[in-house]
This record gives structure tokens, C-alpha cells and sequence, in this order.
């Protein structure tokens, strides 16, 4: 009983939240709501006994990728009436793919709910002796290793991108070298002399 | 209904009583450490420090907190309401949350969960959102770039914590708190525990603990001598006491953290029976402390670092080294057949 009403506790506001995203008028509001319906998933997988994914869930999403989208909502300045403006002019794009996301969803659901196939049939099986995060270890650095390196492959690939597009080496900056800093002594760096009274030091 | 009884109803009770307990005795200990805090500084600055409410100044952060209380909370007219109420919420129940899974004895744990260390991790992740939250809601310049400044030092210096942390789980086998202590336990005491062994990443730890938590030297989202007083600037009152309060309560989080992954938590510095008497949560509290000392002596002696260094440091400094540290202590742990079954 307590199961069911955590998950329909998370469920809804994970729900109302995620309408939310797209009702609210404020782009902050927006991504704060988003957070909301992240942390509510992370609940959502937490009762299916899945409680290294809703950490990492949140670790990954919440606390850093929602971080950098709220970095940028905030510092660009949205105008909120042009933004409005389009809303009609994009709606059929945006049905289109919620109904396609919708028919497949319903499909995979559908499938394992009535046929008993579907997401049913496990390639792996879930071990019940041991915790979940050495289930995941298990299969991820064993059965998929190829899956696994190949995905960090491409976001090395992804990383080094980013870097490459932002990366300028502008002539005429004056850079700080800290090795250098480091190694000055005093004798590289100071002068001793005597000044005469009355004459001064030509530099 | 008697099942309901018994299986639902008196855990939850037994559950909201040692959570009470856990957070009375937790804040009035903050409200001294706080004190000693003040105490510390005042006595490397040769000052006496809080000294006039009760005997020794022992009850300032009491007088202080009527003080915060007591005042009429102030909402600036451009300030965005909900989100600038709900920032010191955040920040506050967030650093309260890490402590559910802290074992301070052992047993002695309100939810001894299998991933601990993940959910310490995720909720400490999450305590920039107070200070964004804050920042952006002000609606004000100086919060603002103290807001952006704390997001991305926060973030950058999670990456090293993560990885000192993945270290320290190598060497464990266990994303279990109680586990990671016991993994500490040996015939030799305090040179078992993980400080000695992985003492560069226990220093680390503690600088990259110093920056995640904006203590000095890397309060540079307070910075009073640039951003005035960061993203707390437009706050006062109890809003302003929260935000302090959260702050204070995640630094003893850090402190916990790091006397369970390096210090061997509630294990008594030598297995041998003088030791052996004292309760294992005193030595917990002990070892809690003096990690605050550290942080305390690191607040009075250092001066602020620039922003840039702040950044050089976390990035290409404790990034690489502890990347390689990870790679290093898998490799012996590997080879030298040490890795946990």
C-alpha cells in the first residue's frame, strides 16, 4: 500500500511538473521545474529498487547538467512575447513527435502488458543475490564492455569537440605562466643598489 | 489494521524520533561549532572573540539566532518572491538531508542504505541550487555573479571529490558507509584507516571539501571585498539565518565525510583496551572535530584565492591528480591481488 502511494506521490508531481516546464512563463521557472521532475524520476526509481540509477540520476542530471541549463536561461536574455510568438507556428512539428513518441511508448507498453513480450524478455537477468550496483558492474564491464567503451568514446569525441570550437589563441594577450612565478628567485627577480643622494637611478 | 500497525505506522514513529534526536543534538553542536568557529579566528588574530553572552561567550549563537529571529524579514520590491523564499529552504533541509545516512557508531544510523556514499554525493550536488536559487532571485547584480561564480566552483570541484571518492571505494568494495568504515578496521589503528595509504587524496579532499562548502580561502562567493557579500547580500533575518545555517551544517557534513572515508570513523585511533573503552561515537565526534579545526585554522591562516587560480587549481591540478590516482590505486590494488572480493 505505502509502495502505491509513493509512486503515485511521485508520479503526479513528477507529471504536474514536467507541464509545468512548458506552461510556465518565466524560463527559470521552467528549469526549476525541470529539476523537480528529475528528482521525482530519480524517486520513481528508487521504488523499482533501482537506487544507484535515481543517484545517479541525480548527480549526473540535477546536479550538473540542469546546473549549466539554468546557468544559461539565466545570463541570456529571453524575450518572453517573442518566444510566444512562434508557439502556434511550431505546434504541428511538436504534436507530431509527441504522437510518435506516444504510439511507440504505447507500443512497448502495450506489448509487455497484453503479450507478455516486450521489455519482459531480459537479455540479462537480474541477479537477486547481490546489491544493484554490482548487478550493473557485472553486466556493464563484462557482457556490454564494447557498448560501454564505445559510448565514452564518443563523448571523449563530443568532449574534444566543445573544446575545439571554443578554444582561441589570440596573439598580443600577456598570460600568466605560474611555472615561471614559481621558479623566480630572488636572484632573478631583484636588483640591489646602491642610490647616491642627490642623483637618483636611471631604469 | 494491526499489521498496518507494525509494519508502517511504528517504524515511521521510530523513525521521525531518532530523526528529531539526530537534528536537535546536530544543531545545538553546530551552534558551538559555530562558536569555536569564532573562537579559533579570534585566537590566531589574537582577539578574544565572542566573550559577553553567558559564561566564556558560550551562549553567543544562541543570542545570535533570537537576533536573526527576532528581526522583520525584508523582500526586496524587484525580487522574484517564491524562489527567494525557497533558496534558504533548499540549502537548509538539503545539507539536514546528507545526514540520514552518516553512521556515527555502530548501528547507529537512521537509513544504513546500499549506495551512501552516491546519496551524500547527490545531495551535496544539489546544495548549489540554494545558492543559484538565491542569487538569481535577488534580482540584483552582486548575488547574481556571486551565483554564477558558486555554480561553477561547486561544480568544478565536485569532479575531484568524485574521484577521491571513487578511490576510497577501490580500496573498500562498497558504496556502504558502515562498510567503508570497517574496511578501516586492522591490528595497527590508526595507521589502517585510508589517510595513510591515500594521503594525497585525503589532501585533496580537504581543500577541494573547503571549496565545495565556499569556505575561506575560496569564499569568493562572499567575497566581501568585491561582491560585497555575494549572493546574500539582499537577505536578512531568518532567510539569512537559514542560508547560514545550511552553510554550517554542510561543513560538518564534509567534516563527517572525511573522518568516515579517511579517518576510520567511530574506530578507536588504536585496537587495544585503554582505547577500546571509549565509545565509538565519541571518537567519531573527536575525529568530526578535529577536521573542524583544520577548517578553521585553514579560515584564519590562508589569504582568499583570485578566481582564476581557484579555477587552475580544481581543473588542471587536483583533476589530473586525481585521475591518475584513480588509475594508480586500481592498478596496485589489481596487481598486488589487495582489490576487495
Amino acid at each position: 500500500m505505502i509502495p502505491a502511494l509513493f509512486f503515485y506521490l511521485f508520479a503526479g508531481i513528477c507529471i504536474a511538473s514536467a507541464l509545468m516546464v512548458i506552461a510556465s512563463r518565466n524560463p527559470v521557472h521552467s528549469v526549476l521545474y525541470l529539476i523537480l521532475a528529475f528528482v521525482n524520476a530519480a524517486g520513481l526509481f528508487l521504488l523499482l529498487g533501482a537506487e544507484f540509477l535515481a543517484m545517479i540520476l541525480v548527480v549526473v542530471y540535477v546536479g550538473a547538467v540542469a546546473v549549466l541549463f539554468l546557468f544559461v536561461v539565466m545570463m541570456l536574455d529571453v524575450d518572453f512575447a517573442e518566444l510566444r510568438e512562434g508557439f502556434l507556428q511550431y505546434l504541428p512539428v511538436g504534436a507530431l513527435v509527441g504522437v510518435i513518441f506516444l504510439a511507440e511508448i504505447l507500443l512497448v507498453v502495450g506489448a509487455a502488458t497484453i503479450g507478455g513480450g516486450g521489455p519482459r524478455v531480459v537479455v540479462a537477468p537480474i541477479p537477486t543475490d547481490v546489491s544493484n550496483t554490482e548487478a550493473i558492474g557485472l553486466v556493464l564491464y563484462t557482457k556490454y564492455l564494447y557498448f560501454f567503451q564505445a559510448a565514452g568514446v564518443i563523448l571523449l569525441v563530443a568532449m574534444i569537440g566543445a573544446i575545439v570550437l571554443t578554444l582561441r589563441h589570440r596573439t598580443g594577450v600577456k598570460r600568466q605562466n605560474i611555472a615561471e612565478q614559481v621558479a623566480r628567485t630572488p636572484e632573478t627577480a631583484i636588483e640591489v643598489r646602491k642610490v647616491k643622494s642627490g642623483q637618483g637611478l636611471e631604469v | 489494521m494491526a499489521e498496518i500497525w507494525t509494519s508502517y505506522l511504528w517504524p515511521l514513529i521510530i523513525m521521525v524520533a531518532q530523526s528529531l534526536l539526530l537534528m536537535v543534538i546536530l544543531l545545538v553542536a553546530i551552534a558551538y561549532v559555530l562558536y569555536a568557529d569564532r573562537k579559533i579566528w579570534a585566537a590566531v588574530q589574537i582577539r578574544r572573540g565572542p566573550n559577553v553572552v553567558g559564561p566564556w561567550g558560550l551562549f553567543q549563537s544562541f543570542a545570535d539566532l533570537l537576533k536573526f529571529v527576532l528581526k522583520e524579514p525584508v523582500i526586496p520590491a524587484g525580487a522574484n518572491k517564491g524562489v527567494f523564499l525557497l533558496a534558504p529552504f533548499v540549502t537548509c533541509v538539503l545539507s539536514l538531508a546528507a545526514w540520514a545516512v552518516i553512521p556515527v557508531h555502530p548501528g547507529w544510523v537512521i537509513a544504513d542504505i546500499n549506495v551512501g556514499i552516491l546519496y551524500i554525493f547527490a545531495i551535496s550536488s544539489l546544495s548549489v541550487y540554494g545558492i543559484i536559487m538565491g542569487g538569481w532571485a535577488s534580482n540584483s547584480k552582486y548575488p547574481f555573479l556571486a551565483a554564477l561564480r558558486s555554480a561553477a566552483q561547486m561544480v568544478s570541484y565536485e569532479v575531484s571529490i568524485g574521484f577521491v571518492i571513487i578511490t576510497v571505494l577501490l580500496c573498500v568494495g562498497s558504496l556502504n558507509l558502515s562498510a567503508i568504515v570497517e574496511a578501516q578496521n586492522g591490528p595497527y589503528g590508526v595507521f589502517n584507516w585510508y589517510w595513510l595509504p591515500l594521503l594525497p587524496m585525503f589532501v585533496i579532499f580537504f581543500v577541494s571539501a573547503l571549496a565545495e562548502t565556499n569556505r575561506p580561502p575560496f569564499d569568493l562567493v562572499e567575497a566581501e571585498s568585491e561582491l560585497v557579500a555575494g549572493f546574500m547580500v539582499e537577505y536578512g533575518s531568518t532567510p539569512y539565518m537559514m542560508f547560514m545555517l545550511g552553510e554550517y551544517v554542510a561543513i560538518a557534513t564534509m567534516c563527517a565525510m572525511g573522518t568516515i572515508l579517511f579517518l576510520g570513523g567511530w574506530l578507536p585511533p588504536a585496537p587495544f583496551a585503554p582505547f577500546t573503552w571509549v565509545p565509538g561515537v565519541i571518537w567519531f565526534t573527536l575525529k568530526c572535530l578535529f577536521m573542524f579545526f583544520l577548517f578553521a585554522m585553514a579560515k584564519a591562516i590562508v589569504p582568499r584565492y583570485r578566481y582564476d587560480q581557484l579555477m587552475r587549481l580544481g581543473w588542471k591540478v587536483f583533476l589530473p591528480i586525481s585521475l591518475a590516482m584513480v588509475v594508480i590505486v586500481a592498478g596496485v590494488l589489481q596487481f598486488a591481488g589487495w582489490a576487495p572480493k
